[in-house]
């Protein structure tokens, strides 16, 4: 592991630190690094531990080596359903509601009157909480009196959008995307008001047309914020849970890797190894994402 | 106006009223008897319209306790870690010190990890510290304010970190090496200095953190076993069970509990977009 070495160019300031500079360091920088250890990092490595053991939390801890994997990917019927669950999310998070966000900021950037007004409306879902948002849904979408089914005038036999295991996910998702569009729309506001007018300028100069433009000098000048909204995303999707839980549990339809992960660990049966195998392979996913991102910050950093 | 501009109004306009919708029919159904939507749908004309469901959401429900034990949580939660991550921030980004860079991933990465990872070592550790009574009339750090304000404090560092450490670095050095040669110690330097000069990313996280942890579900959910402790947002969900066959009642209760974030969001939106943006757009 390399230490970018401290700044060699210019005078040389005295940084010697006198002993009350090293106490002030050692314990303002010793309890943020001591409780991200604690709460963050500790328990990970506890939990890729946990993950090879049969432990129900009271008794003794046994070593299982990989059986709890084993059961997981061939004995569990709710992993595979709820896998996919979480890859669907990914995929609508990401191939729907975040290029909607975009071309909404897009739009909004071009200087159209009542901006502001049409900015605060598309955030406003963002700052709900998912609780709020998943009983909300409910109120839409419900199968006897929601709004949905009255708008459409499906009263002969109403649809359950929220009962059928085959539909409700994506009534679920469409309530993510509500929120997730408007966050990912402000991040892209941000990086347009970022972006050099006379690049725009001359490449219309050279005859290069709207769409033309957009994609060849706009969309590359974002690519700091298309790592960020590509990070979110991915989060996003692997930490889905509110939403469903605020809905029916997670349940009938609604798995996600999440809530395996929680009915595993609380209640009467804890099943901390077990479910801590589940968490262990929501860790590995999001790992892969979180080290790309972070190689690509790093590069950002030595470059400043 | 051209043509093409009409059909962008018209686009926006009806996307901002697509969102705005059930935002919309959560509060009239509030204002509704449930008999009534019952019997003719969400989606009817009102015959009565009152604020009853307000006053029996706080009446019988006592969402007073519930708003009292989010500012328990939501307060000293986003103070301390403010505190905590604008002095890491300052260490990385001031003073340059060497290892910085590796201070810094660890802890944007570990803000970045799935909750549910670090969920199960959590409650099995916070269910086996034990706590004087005085601080938790559970006698261990599980169901307790303590174990949701630290995983709160600890879970959010990472971001904070990460958004002020991005931003002190577009201070001015000079400033801190004139203070250095003036014989200004770290802790001067930082909160003489550096803090004053923070206040705007201070305060577009302080907003954004206090959304987040008010919004926050997942933790109370897990720590805390006793409904009388539950934050507001969480015991939202104690209310479905309650008044299961009520949803107006449930209505008027989502309402009062994104009442507070849309009424931060509207009066401190520039705060709250910068927070959001600011770790993003590197300057």
């Amino acid at each position: 592991m390399s230490f970018i070495p401290a700044r060699r160019t210019g005078r040389r300031v005295a940084r010697r630190f006198t002993g009350r500079d090293l106490a002030v360091l050692g314990v303002l920088l010793g309890i943020p690094v001591l409780l991200d250890v604690a709460i963050v990092w500790g328990p990970t490595l506890a939990s890729v531990v946990l993950s090879f053991t049969g432990w129900d939390g009271i008794g003794d801890i046994k070593w299982v080596g990989t059986q709890n994997y084993r059961n997981l990917f061939t004995n569990y019927p709710q992993f595979w359903p709820a896998a996919r669950h979480n890859l669907l999310w990914l995929a609508f998070l990401g191939l729907v509601a975040a290029p909607f966000g975009l071309l909404l900021a897009v739009l909004i950037d071009r200087g159209v009157r009542f901006s502001r007004f049409y900015q605060s409306t598309l955030y406003m879902p963002v700052v709900l909480s998912l609780a709020v948002v998943g009983f909300i849904a409910q109120l839409v979408f419900s199968r006897d009196q929601g709004a949905l089914n009255a708008v459409i005038g499906d009263t002969g036999s109403p649809t359950d959008w929220l009962g059928d295991p085959d539909l409700n996910i994506w009534m679920v998702l469409l309530a993510a995307a509500w929120r997730h569009t408007g966050y990912v729309m402000i991040l892209y506001l941000a990086g347009l008001k970022a972006v050099d007018p006379s690049l725009k300028e001359a490449a219309a100069i050279d005859g290069a047309g709207e769409a033309q433009t957009f994609f060849r000098i706009v969309l590359p000048t974002l690519r700091p914020v298309n790592v960020i909204v590509g990070v979110i995303t991915v989060i996003e999707s692997l930490r889905a849970f509110d939403i469903v839980y605020a809905v029916n549990h997670g349940r009938n339809g609604l798995e996600l890797l999440s809530v395996l992960v929680t009915d595993n660990i609380i209640g009467e049966a804890s099943r901390i190894g077990f479910g801590s195998a589940i968490a262990v392979v929501l860790l590995a996913v999001s790992l892969g994402f979180v080290a790309t991102y972070l190689v690509q910050e790093l590069r950002g950093e030595r470059n400043r | 106006m051209r043509p093409g501009r009409i059909g962008v109004h018209a686009f926006l306009m009806a996307v901002s009223l697509a969102f705005l919708a059930p935002l919309l029919l959560a509060v009239y159904a509030s204002l509704r008897p449930y008999d009534e939507t019952s019997e003719h749908g969400y989606f009817s004309l009102p015959r009565h319209l009152s604020l009853d469901y307000y006053r029996q959401a706080f009446s019988d429900s006592g969402m007073t306790k519930y708003f009292v034990n989010t500012m328990i949580i939501a307060v000293p939660g986003v103070l301390v870690t403010l505190f905590l991550a604008s002095f890491v921030a300052f260490a990385l980004a001031r003073l340059k010190m060497r290892g910085g860079l590796v201070l810094l991933m660890l802890f944007t990465a570990g803000n970045l990890l799935p909750q549910q990872v670090i969920v199960t070592p959590l409650y099995v550790v916070f269910n086996r510290i034990p706590l004087p009574y005085w601080m938790s009339d559970s006698m261990t750090m599980y169901d307790s304010y303590w174990a949701v304000v630290a995983v709160q404090i600890g879970f959010q560092l990472g971001f904070c970190v990460f958004v002020l450490a991005n931003f002190m670095r577009t201070l001015p050095q000079e400033i801190l090496e004139a203070a250095i040669v003036d014989g200004a110690g770290v802790w001067t330097q930082y909160w003489r200095i550096t803090l004053p000069l923070c206040r705007p990313a201070l305060a577009a996280l302080g907003t954004l953190q206090f959304t987040w942890m008010y919004n926050d579900f997942l933790w109370a959910l897990v720590f805390i076993s006793d409904g009388d402790k539950l934050p507001i947002t969480s015991a939202l969900n104690n209310l479905r069970g309650q008044f299961f066959t009520d949803y107006n009642l449930l209505a008027a209760g989502s309402v009062i509990v994104a009442l507070p974030t849309l009424v931060v969001f509207l009066l401190l939106q520039r705060h709250f977009i910068a927070g959001l943006t600011l770790g993003s757009s590197k300057g």
